[in-house]
Order: structure tokens, then C-alpha cells, then sequence
């Protein structure tokens, strides 16, 4: 397959552009926080519950409040249905986007509760964890969850030997190499950086900076639709 | 921009440089590196302090607040009582000044009955001990109640409790406001369905500058309507 032409992506992008994104903050009545994305095809909600009381009580922390992410992918949301509930690929993303995300909460605030957070996945379009913390994110800081930052992640990849930024399906189906990475862009701290595929050590740093870059941009959206929601309502 | 001039605060979010000046921080901000960041999501309230007021979030109790309480479960000599908060509350049957039997606490308060709390403890595991507000126990038994969000509450004071004033004498009501976001509005049906409906303007639009003038618009016309349907 080819994804390489004139210096353009199979979706027109240039190496380095990202795809579209829109946040919408605020869009469940019942949850304490949330958000909407749509990250090109990818179309998340992410929904944030709490400080609550911890049930089952055994998981409890005496000292500090516990972090809970399930992100679940729905059964409509890629081209073949999907059986639907956790499986090994889910929980595994559910851990590495709650440890992407628990960093920056200051758990101290709240001993003895939870913060849940769930992130579903309506579409799929390559990047699902990268668009799912990011909504996560703004969610928390929506719910009032004391945090040091946002954090904000994008992928970037490989394809036909380029060092690619926020990889659409098919690049990350049949490309050469997908890594996802989140941080908290104020502060420079990765806090989530995984691999899947081939680079050299050269391209690998090239990618890192380039997805810091993309992070940065992100970052930047998500402050400006928080800042948006309370902006609006003065319109009226 | 235009539009960020006519909120008298900046919108923040966590993370958000507030000041060079560690000396400065107050609630809602953290300091690294001498600097002062945002910690919530939040208005950001510079003066000789710079603080970031929440804009939603979980009441967490504090010693000497006021509170509406919902009594959840009775053990054998404490209350359980729900306090809109992420940590139930408890108040021992000795906080009351009368003698109490175990076996009479459910005539005193029992479970989904409201009252006025103190909160007289609170220890660093977040366990929380309530008494009554003044003396003996009075449980809510008339009127009704709204629920805004904590953060909204000092609005619906208003400053130096102007925003009640202003409530108790255009409508017929006695309104108590606990620290925890539960208003009790006690009066006539209309003048309660009145109240609750500015009170949930004031929620609305608490972050705004100038709400005192439109509130106090909105209940001139609303008061009109009402005695035009009579």
C-alpha cells in the first residue's frame, strides 16, 4: 500500500498536521464531568464520576482517593460488530490510560473515595486511547478534580519509511510503526509512551518530538473549550 | 475577547500560570518552582492573593460549617446523615441536649428526614461529626428543598448575604442556605415556586457580573405575573 504521495497523506494531511478535532465540554447532565470528541473518525464520550464513596468498600485508600478508567469500545464502533464487554486489548488500555492520566490528580484531597472515569468509543478511527485520554482529561477537570495539569495525548507512527503524525486506520492497519503518547505538556513529563512496530533509534526521537509538538497543539484545544463552555453561557 | 471582558474574572484551567509570586498562592492554586499554577478549573480571583474559585466539584466538609443534612441510617446511638458530599456524616445521640433512648432516635429523626447541621469534626481520614445547628435538634418538616452545587452557594448569598435580602423581601419566604449547596425555602407555594426558580437562575449564571440587577429585574416581573393570574 502506498501512503506517500507528493509529500501527502492518504487523507491529504501533511506529515506533521493533525486531523480535525473538536471538543464539546460538558454534554451529560448526570455525570459530574464530561466530554465529547470527535479526533477525525474517532467519536468519544468520556464520562467522570465523582469523589464518591468506593464500592466494593475493600478497594478503599485510607490516605487518598483511588483512580478507576474503563475504556470500552461499543459494539457499533468499527466495520465488523464487535463482541461487546472488556477484553484483553480494553483492559490493557484501560490500565495504561488510567496511569497515563492518575499522575497529575491530586488523589490526597479525597482519602476514602473513588474517581471513575469511563471513556466510550462510538467510532473508531486509529488513536482511540490518544482521543479517550484526552477527553478524559478535560472531563476530570469539567467534574472540578483538583489536577498539577492537563494531560493531552496524540499518536504518531511510520508509514512508507516517514515519520507520521496522529495516524489515520489504515495507516495504523498496514503502516510500519504506531506510538501513542501522552504528557502533561506544561511540564514536559511523559506519562504514557507506548510502541507498536518498528524505528530506529533516529526515528524514534524524531517521533517523540513530533508527537510533543502534537500534544502541545491538543493541550491547547482542550484549555480552549473548557474556557468556551462559560463563554458561551455569557452569550446568552 | 470581547466577550472574556464582561466576566469580572479569567477563566482557568489546571496547569495555568497565575503568578510569579509563590507568596501569592491561595485556594485552588499549587506552587512549583516559586511560580503559582492553577490546580482546578476554575475563575481566577487575583487581589493580594490570587485564588481560582471552582466552578463544580464536591462539597468537603470543614469544621464550623452549616449544613442541610438527610438522615440515611440509624446505628445504635449516631445518625447517619447525607450531607451532599463524597463522605457520610454522623451525629451521636449525645449532641442533643435531651436524654435519648437507642430505641426512640427514630421518633426524634428518622431516616429521609432534614434538619440543620454543625459541623463540629472533621478528621484527616474524612470521618465527620455533625451536631444541631443550635441546641436541640428541629427536623425540616415543612417547606421544601433545592440543591445547587456548592460553588454556587457564595452567589446565592450574595455579598454580605445581599442576594437573601434581597429573595426574603420581594417574596413571602424563609430560605436557609447550607454550606453544602441545599437551600430549605419555606413560605407559600407560590412565592416557594419563585424562589426556586431564581435560585436556579443564580446557579445558572453565577459566574456572571451583574446578577443581582437582572434578579432583582426577574422578580419584579415574575411577582407582576403572579398577581395578574390571581
Amino acid at each position: 500500500m502506498e501512503f506517500m504521495k507528493n509529500g501527502k497523506r492518504i487523507d491529504d494531511r501533511l506529515p506533521n498536521e493533525l486531523r480535525p478535532i473538536k471538543f464539546e465540554v460538558g454534554p451529560l447532565e448526570r455525570a459530574d464531568g464530561s466530554c465529547y470528541v470527535e479526533h477525525g473518525g474517532n467519536k468519544i464520550i468520556a464520562a467522570v464520576y465523582g469523589p464518591r464513596a468506593v464500592h466494593p468498600r475493600h478497594l478503599q485508600e485510607a490516605n487518598r482517593a483511588i483512580i478507576r478508567y474503563r475504556y470500552n469500545m461499543a459494539s457499533f464502533s468499527v466495520e465488523e460488530r464487535r463482541r461487546p464487554g472488556p477484553d484483553r486489548r480494553s483492559i490493557e488500555i484501560s490500565k495504561v490510560s488510567r496511569e497515563a492520566i492518575d499522575p497529575v490528580i491530586i488523589k490526597e484531597f479525597y482519602p476514602r473515595s473513588t474517581i471513575d472515569i469511563f471513556v466510550e468509543i462510538l467510532q473508531a478511527d486509529a488513536g482511540t486511547r490518544s482521543a479517550g485520554i484526552n477527553a478524559a482529561s478535560v472531563a476530570l477537570a469539567d467534574a472540578g478534580v483538583p489536577m498539577r495539569g492537563l494531560i493531552s495525548s496524540c499518536a504518531v507512527g511510520k508509514v512508507d519509511d516517514t515519520v507520521v503524525l496522529d495516524l489515520v486506520k489504515e495507516e495504523d492497519n498496514y503502516g510500519q510503526a504506531d506510538m501513542p503518547v501522552a504528557m502533561d505538556v506544561r511540564t514536559g513529563e511523559v506519562t504514557l509512551l507506548q510502541m507498536d512496530g518498528h524505528l530506529t533509534l533516529d526515528e524514534f526521537e524524531q517521533a517523540l518530538e513530533l508527537g510533543k509538538i502534537g500534544c502541545a497543539s491538543i493541550a491547547e484545544m482542550q484549555r480552549e473549550a473548557l474556557i468556551q463552555k462559560y463563554r458561551g453561557e455569557e452569550d446568552e | 475577547m470581547k466577550k472574556q471582558e464582561k466576566l469580572d474574572k479569567t477563566i482557568v484551567v489546571p496547569g495555568d500560570l497565575l503568578s510569579e509570586d509563590a507568596t501569592k498562592a491561595a485556594e485552588g492554586t499549587y506552587v512549583e518552582n516559586e511560580k503559582v499554577y492553577s490546580l482546578i478549573y476554575g475563575l481566577a480571583d487575583e487581589r493580594e492573593k490570587v485564588r481560582v474559585i471552582p466552578l463544580s466539584g464536591k462539597y468537603l466538609p470543614a469544621i464550623g460549617d452549616v449544613v442541610i443534612g438527610m438522615v440515611s441510617d440509624i446505628s445504635f446511638s449516631n445518625w447517619k446523615v447525607d450531607i451532599n458530599s463524597p463522605y457520610e456524616a454522623l451525629m451521636h445521640i449525645s449532641e442533643d441536649p435531651r436524654r435519648i433512648e437507642s430505641s426512640e432516635m427514630a421518633k426524634i429523626m428518622g431516616v429521609g428526614d432534614l434538619a440543620i447541621f454543625k459541623v463540629v469534626d472533621v478528621d484527616p481520614s474524612m470521618k465527620i461529626e455533625l451536631a444541631p445547628r443550635e441546641g436541640q435538634l428541629r427536623v425540616l418538616r415543612s417547606g421544601r428543598i433545592v440543591e445547587v452545587s456548592y460553588t454556587k452557594v457564595p452567589r446565592v448569598i450574595g455579598r454580605a448575604g445581599s442576594m437573601i435580602s434581597l429573595l426574603k423581601s420581594k417574596l413571602d419566604v424563609n430560605i436557609f442556605v447550607g454550606k453544602n449547596g441545599r437551600i430549605w425555602i419555606n413560605g407559600k407555594a407560590e412565592d416557594e415556586d419563585l424562589a426556586v426558580e431564581v435560585i436556579k437562575r443564580i446557579e445558572q449564571e453565577a459566574h456572571t457580573s451583574g446578577l443581582t440587577d437582572r434578579i432583582t429585574k426577574l422578580l419584579e416581573e415574575e411577582k407582576h405575573g403572579v398577581h395578574e393570574k390571581r
